[in-house]
């Protein structure tokens, strides 16, 4: 037993460590050697807490203090005031309108929030597999390899009612039953730690957080449909995930959850990392077979599914990371508690990657069931900077963008389906009006494209058309015809692609032609950009009449394309601007300003003023 | 592994290491950290309880503590709370008193009744 009087929980998820969580720990260690208070204090690094907005943040325990935004220079008062008197101190904690928030549980980011693959993400050390024992962990393989026999694991999976969280939101005792069937002896499974989606670290933090929840969690998986190996794929991008992994299998080895004869059972069990180059298209789980077995990373038809033929021809499950940490809770808790939260369709809880124009992003885990609406507001804390909303982007590069009139749907697989996204794997991607929503198309288009393996026509040369029109459709060429071609090519590669990578590129570009098709006339009829984003409609004016003739802006134009004089003031010669905005940024008197449209000075103007010039 | 016992033991280990981290302790110990209390030795008590406590593999007690409490003339202070019980103030404690009251209070459950100075319900 230890004199330990206090935990400090320093989270040192990716967020925080960018904004110098690990200076931070440095720090306090240094302060708290200083003040002889080192046999007093842990300080323990865990993974991610959720608010990342915050960052960096700490929790402090027995009191269960929840600090945000701590700076190094915070460090000594804290050490001082905080965990020498006792005194927590106000001015870090989280505060909303006039009102204090001292411990988690009061913080509004956290109300609507149900944490099952979470829980424990952010409230252990995940380097100690003590920790994650002391939380109830191995219980539930426990449970399962003494009291239950794989065809029970699978019916409480099935009466659980929970779908793959990688994307597809397939049934996931279904796909185990496939694998459970197949006669044989050797078969695998895999733990689909990918993760591609850009805007998205679901799983990076499950894995780094809590590691030894998946590896329970893919073992339970393991017993239940008959396979003695398991990987875990995970993209070189992710080193402290693939560390954190390799630590708790070692750790697991240890204490024999690994190995032979698992308590005392005939399951015998061993598991190790692979690391995936990090291409968007080997989280396919037939391109990322083929980049296990050390192939190039391109899919195959299915069936057979990897079910029936996986890694080495074997009957093989593929699970995503998230799925798998359900499955000890599952275990424990019953397949009624589980099926109790969430909709109809779709049960338990969701973790989602919250990003963009909001108050609080972050990591952040809620019922299946919850409306956009809660999710953006309530649990995001809504727009920053007071704008207004304009549309969410859900399941990444393959997902679609839903608008204002949608924040009352409740996010479930098939709502969010009907209505052209799709829940993916979590990722949720918040706009604000400042955001155009062609270029917000192009940009993930663009992204599919690069992504593209190249094997299939349809998608290899049909989604660059379909990026080269929305190129040109906001370089304000694009013609009357070219809305009807984007759709229809859009369902030609839909249709026609043999991977879910192409089969759900195009939604982007689809849903936003849905919804905001407004938006894209204005830029193919009207040259004009209403967002001010795509720099060939819009242009900038100087108002002659309020302009100091300072010459600030004349002298920055990396162009210099301002003329003018003190008596004469300044203008911009409009063919030569390159829409930097840098005059805008610099004029002291703010009578720059950025328009929508292209200027439309008549040539034979603009001659004149050349011509005036020259005299 | 072997047996689910072998788990729990373990567990139960480990939990006691993490109870920091849950409310659920059977008793808390507070010293009061003010200035005053630090100037008049509150650190020492501090240590004393903290030895003492772990020493005798007291699980369920919870030690913390917490700043000014405005009895300046009685400290370092020292608060003793169990669940369902009157809270107890203890003032003018030395680490010496200190032990004695984990010992006879915390352990035996008998309050050290010279040493109270308050005794508030809450
Ligand atoms: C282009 C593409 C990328 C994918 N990326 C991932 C990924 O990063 N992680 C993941 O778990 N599933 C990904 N999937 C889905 C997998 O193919 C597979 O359905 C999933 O891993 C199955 O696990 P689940 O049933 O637990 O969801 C991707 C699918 C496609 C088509």
């Amino acid at each position: 037993m230890s004199l330990k009087r206090t935990d400090v929980l320093l989270c040192c998820g990716s967020g925080c460590v960018s904004a110098g969580a690990l200076k931070l720990k440095e720090k306090l260690l240094q302060e708290i050697v200083k003040r002889g208070l080192s046999d007093e204090i842990n300080i323990i690094e865990t993974g991610c807490m959720g608010p990342c907005d915050y960052g960096p943040v700490m929790m402090v325990y027995p009191e269960g203090v929840f600090y945000k935004k701590v700076a190094l220079t915070d460090v000594e008062e804290l050490v001082e005031e905080h965990f020498m008197k006792g005194r927590p101190i106000k001015r870090l904690m989280v505060q909303e309108s006039e009102e204090v928030y001292p411990t988690k549980k009061e913080i509004p980011f956290y109300q609507l929030q149900e944490k099952v693959a979470l829980k424990n993400c952010g409230l252990i050390n995940p380097e100690k597999i003590e920790e994650y024992i002391a939380t109830g962990g191995y219980e539930a393989l426990g449970k399962v390899l003494t009291e239950m026999k794989p065809a029970d694991v699978i019916q409480i999976i099935k009466d659980s009612g929970l779908r793959g969280r990688g994307g597809a939101g397939f049934p996931t005792a279904m796909k185990w039953k496939f694998v459970y069937d197949q006669k044989n002896d050797e078969k695998y499974v895999i733990c689909n730690g990918d993760e591609g989606d850009p805007g998205a670290f679901m799983d990076r933090s499950l894995l780094e957080g809590d590691p030894h929840k998946i590896l329970e969690g893919m073992m339970i998986a393991a017993y239940a449909v008959g396979a003695k190996k398991g990987f875990f794929y995970i993209r070189a991008e992710y080193p402290l995930a693939i560390k954190r992994i390799k630590i708790a299998i070692e750790q697991s080895k240890k204490y024999g959850f690994l190995g032979e004869a698992i308590f005392d059972s005939d399951f015998a069990f061993d598991a190790e990392v692979r690391t995936g180059a990090g291409a968007f298209v080997c989280g396919e789980e037939t391109a990322l077979i083929a980049s296990l077995e050390g192939k190039r990373g391109h899919p195959v038809l299915k069936p057979p599914y990897p079910a029936i033929s996986g890694l080495w021809n074997k009957p093989t499950l593929v699970n995503n990371v998230e799925t798998l940490a359900n499955l000890s809770a599952i275990i424990i808790n019953g397949a009624d508690w589980f099926s109790k939260m969430g909709t109809e369709t779709s049960k338990g809880t969701k973790v989602f990657a919250l990003t963009g124009d909001l108050n609080n992003t972050g990591l952040v885990e809620v019922p299946m069931g919850i409306t956009l609406k809660d999710l953006i507001y309530k649990v995001g804390g809504g727009i920053s900077e007071g704008k207004k909303f304009k549309a969410v982007q859900l399941g990444g590069p393959s997902g679609g963008c839903l608008m204002d009139e949608h924040l009352s749907v409740q996010i479930d697989y098939e709502s969010l389906q009907q209505k052209g996204a799709m829940m993916g794997s979590g990722g949720v991607i918040v706009m604000d009006d400042s955001n155009c929503m062609v270029n917000v198309a192009k940009f993930f288009l663009e992204f599919s494209v690069e992504e593209s393996c190249g094997k299939c026509t349809p998608c290899r040369v049909g989604l660059r058309e379909m990026y080269l029109i929305l190129d040109r459709i906001t370089k304000g060429e694009g013609k009357p015809e070219d809305l009807d071609k984007l759709e229809k090519l859009g369902k030609t590669v839909k249709e026609l692609s043999l991977c879910g990578l192409g089969q759900s590129a195009p939604n982007p570009v689809l849903s936003t032609i849905r919804y905001f098709r407004k938006e894209y006339e204005e830029h193919i009829f009207n040259k004009r950009c209403e967002a001010k984003v795509c720099p060939d409609l819009v242009h900038f004016l100087i108002d002659k009449d309020k302009c100091l003739g300072c010459g600030l802006c004349a002298q920055k134009c990396p162009a210099k394309c301002i003329i003018g004089s003190r008596e004469e003031k300044y203008e911009i010669v409009q063919t030569d601007c390159v829409k930097c905005s840098t005059c805008v940024e610099v004029c002291p008197v703010n009578v720059i300003e950025k328009l929508s449209g292209q200027f439309d000075a008549s040539p034979k103007q603009e001659f004149k003023k050349y011509a005036d010039l020259y005299e | 592994m072997k047996t689910l016992e072998e788990l729990r033991k373990i567990r139960e280990k480990a939990q006691n290491e993490m109870k920091m981290r849950n409310s659920e302790s059977r008793v808390k110990v507070v010293v009061g950290m003010g200035t005053s209390g630090i100037a008049l030795g509150a650190r020492d008590v501090m240590k004393a309880i903290l030895d003492e406590v772990s020493n005798r593999k007291l699980t369920d007690v919870l030690v913390t503590q917490t700043g000014e409490k405005g009895l300046s003339s009685m400290e370092p202070v020292v608060d003793v709370i169990e669940k369902g019980k009157p809270k107890i103030t203890y003032g003018n404690v030395t680490p010496e008193n200190a032990r004695k009251i984990v010992v006879e209070h915390i352990v035996n459950g008998k309050v050290v009744s010279d040493l109270v100075v308050a005794t508030k319900n809450d």
